[in-house]
């Protein structure tokens, strides 16, 4: 637990740019990896010697193998609209938590060894030799990014401080500079399976007894099977969905809606995780390790399709990368794409009228949508542009009567984070979430102002655990949260087509 | 021939030379480094002709800028449409006769290097001014704005103060092109306004002016959202494939 002492931020009714507070947020650092995790994937254990020239080579060696670090890095033109954009800005004001600024700690080390005006007068360009002090901003501020992306939404040549964020992050992994809560969890992911290192048998368990507890409440006997070989659909679902508050709500969901559509599902105890923490280290290699263990439970148990759970990040790394990372998917049904989203199938479904919905369960609410920032910006559902905006809202329409959404600059592509993205969802990190949550709270708390909102639905692991965890702290009861399949999954009538 | 026609002449073969040959190099690197991963920022279109209107969009209406912040995008307009049609106006120095629409163009050129300066001032003001911007600029970022600023109000003094015989120096620019050099006129705006240009084309491929090419390059803005249909392996990362499926 961090023991720094803070005061969460007021909420603002017109959303002003703070004032700049340089190091506001200079203490914020999260846990170092032990050697033991750093091992785990292959990193140096500590500090290297001789780290600066292996930095460098790193960074150079990034260079020739990502076109966009190269061009971005090359392509700023300081024009500063990117500069109010960062929740992490909005709610600190550290001028270094701007996404230019941020960039601008790897841009001078690229500019003092890649480029001649660096080479040759430094001052002028802002060109820098990486020393400790850099080094240590690195550590910091790259940890103060959740990768988000609405940056690069709003810069004119999309320059995205994501993939610089996740440059910087693999070059301290490769020096021995690595974090504690991402390095450790993918190492649980190699052994294990999952974030959790939730084993084979604990998660059959929590599934029994989620078929326990859904046969209790409604009379009807709906599976939730593990490892089940030549079921249709391989579900791929964030770990946190198998008990953690309100996530475990949607994954009941998925089962009701499988359940009544006549899907067959299983989960794989092998790939018992959709999250892929690697992208948030930067790491392809670590990346594509993760994503294997989805191919080899999509061949093992012999299924159809395969459809991930709700959680955002995971999302982009299944709908933009997977299909690089671990496919071609020419063993599946080509009738589906590979893979789908849970959205994409209830929706599809709610559309044929495969699915009965009554939407008065959900009267005691009024609903809004948080978008995800990497569903959002980085992923696509259904099959037009900006799918991924309307088909939640669709869904979460379908089975609630009373809809609103947030303000218009903090919705779809233009979403802020939660506050805890991007590996960050630590409590180490505990200040610098309460702080990044601001623009979304301010947001929430006008639909609630408003319009009464009771309840914000999320479709991503980590906005559920961020909010439970920082919405207190702005007066919001954590309840509020809920996943979207748990109101589909309250208002699905499982008898009617029985 | 004057030494003055000689040091400007080999200066613009210089500069011309670096200029294109240092843009070449970078587009050849920009072109020839892989992209591993598919990042459109989305929504992204989901065809070919999708991705050239959102480029269009970007490089002509500066799309993403007006949805960021409306003063950069009206100052930035003001300068690079300002810039354009100033450049279109010069290319009368370089051909002969002089194709009819850049005589159209003539008029407009000279309100436009009015718009071009009023942008980049606004653009400076706001450089010094805005906490934000002032935070993240570095000194090459002013003498940018300098150096352009420089190039417009000269070549304002050209046509509004003191009068070059631009006669004499259509011929001098023709002789540049045509290899048969022709000798220029030793006006004190004219040689800092082209000494400038010249250091301009000089920086160009070594500053933000990257830019220009850079934007046709951004994988966030140039790539179609069609990852689920396409499989897409960068070629350093082939080897990575080799052991799975075992
Ligand atoms: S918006 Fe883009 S070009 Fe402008 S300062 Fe930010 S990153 Fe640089
Ligand atoms: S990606 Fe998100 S968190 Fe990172 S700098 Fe950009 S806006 Fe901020």
């Amino acid at each position: 637990m961090a023991k720094v002492e803070f005061t969460t931020p007021e909420l603002r009714e017109d959303r002003a740019n703070p004032q700049l507070v340089e190091g506001a947020m200079s203490h914020s650092s999260p846990y170092l990896a032990s050697a033991d995790h750093q091992k785990d994937l292959g990193f140096p254990g500590e500090l290297v010697d001789g780290w600066q020239q292996k930095a460098v080579a790193k960074l150079g060696e990034l260079l020739d193998k990502n076109r966009a670090l190269r061009v971005y890095l090359d392509a700023c033109v300081k024009c500063g609209a990117c500069t109010d954009k960062c929740h992490y800005y909005l709610g600190t004001g550290d001028p270094k938590n701007m996404p230019v600024a941020r960039q601008d700690l790897l841009r001078s080390v690229y500019r003092r060894n890649f480029t001649l005006m660096g080479k040759i007068a430094p001052g002028l360009v802002g060109a820098r030799d990486l020393d400790e002090e850099l080094l240590d901003d690195w550590y910091k501020y790259f940890h103060q990014c959740s990768q988000c992306r609405r940056c690069s939404v709003f810069c004119p040549y999309g320059i995205d401080t994501a993939e610089i964020s996740m440059a910087a992050r693999d070059i301290m992994d490769h020096i021995g500079k690595g974090q504690k809560y991402c390095n450790e969890i993918i190492g649980k992911v190699h052994k294990i399976g999952n974030n959790l290192g939730l084993p084979e048998a604990a998660l059959i368990d929590t599934m029994e007894g989620l078929e326990e507890d859904v046969e209790e409440e409604t009379g009807v006997a709906v599976k939730y099977p593990v490892n089940q070989e030549g079921a249709d659909v391989l579900l791929i679902t964030p770990s946190a969905d198998f008990f953690a508050e309100p996530h475990v709500d949607g994954l009941i969901g998925y089962g009701k809606v499988f359940h009544q559509a006549g899907i067959s599902w299983t989960v794989s105890s092998y790939a018992s995780e959709a999250a892929n923490f690697a992208m948030f280290i930067g790491s392809y290699e670590q990346m594509h390790k993760v994503a294997l263990r989805i191919r080899k439970a999509a061949l093992d148990l012999g299924v159809k399709r395969i459809v991930f759970g709700e959680c955002g990040h995971a999302w982009r790394v299944a709908y933009s990368f997977l299909n690089t990372l671990a496919g071609p998917w020419d063993f599946l049904d080509p009738k589906y794409p590979v893979p789908q989203h849970i959205l994409e199938v209830t929706h599809d479904l709610i559309r044929r009228g495969a699915l009965e919905l009554d939407p008065s369960a959900n009267d005691d609410k009024v609903v809004t949508f948080h978008d995800s920032c990497n569903v959002a910006r980085a992923s696509r559902m259904g099959d037009m542009p900006g799918g991924q905006f309307e088909i939640p809202r669709a869904v979460i329409k379908a089975a609630v009567n009373r809809f609103v959404d947030m303000p218009e600059d903090t919705i779809c592509d233009k979403t802020f984070c939660c506050g805890g993205g991007g590996g960050l969802l630590t409590d180490d990190l505990l200040e610098l979430r309460v702080k990044g949550a601001l623009p979304r709270m301010e947001a929430l708390q006008e639909v609630v102002d408003k319009h009464g909102v009771t309840h914000m639905a999320a479709i991503c692991a980590i906005c559920k655990s961020q909010f439970t965890k920082v919405m207190p702290f702005y007066g919001f009861d954590m309840d509020m949260v809920v996943s979207v399949h748990q109101l589909v999954g309250d208002a699905i009538q499982l008898g009617a087509k029985e | 021939m004057s030494v003055l026609t000689v040091v400007y002449a080999l200066l613009f073969y210089a500069a011309t030379a670096v200029l294109v040959l240092g843009l070449a190099l970078k587009i050849r690197q920009f072109a020839t480094t892989p992209a591993p991963l598919r990042i459109a920022t989305m929504p992204a279109p989901m065809t070919r002709g999708g991705v050239v209107a959102r480029m269009a969009g970007e490089v002509l209406l500066f799309q993403s800028l007006f949805r960021s912040n409306k003063w950069i995008w009206i100052l930035a307009v003001l300068f690079h449409a300002g810039l354009a049609l100033v450049l279109l106006r010069h290319l009368r120095y370089f051909i002969e006769p002089v194709w009819f629409w850049v005589v159209l163009v003539q008029p407009f050129g000279v309100y436009a290097a009015f718009a071009m300066v009023a942008g980049l001032a606004g653009l400076w003001a706001r450089r010094v001014v805005v906490d934000r911007v002032r935070y993240i600029s570095n000194p090459s970022d002013h003498l940018m704005l300098a150096l352009l600023m420089g190039i417009g109000l000269s070549g304002l003094a050209m046509k509004f103060v003191a009068r070059t015989d631009i006669i004499a120096l259509k011929a001098f620019c023709l002789g540049l092109v045509r290899f048969d050099w022709q000798p220029l006129p030793a006006d004190p705006a004219l040689l800092v306004h082209l000494g400038l240009v010249a250091a301009l084309m000089i920086v160009f491929p070594f500053s933000k002016l990257l830019h220009v090419p850079g934007v046709f390059f951004s994988p966030s803005r140039n790539q179609v959202d069609d990852a689920r249909e396409r499989r897409r392996v960068a070629p350093w990362a082939v080897a990575l494939d080799a052991q799975r499926d075992s």
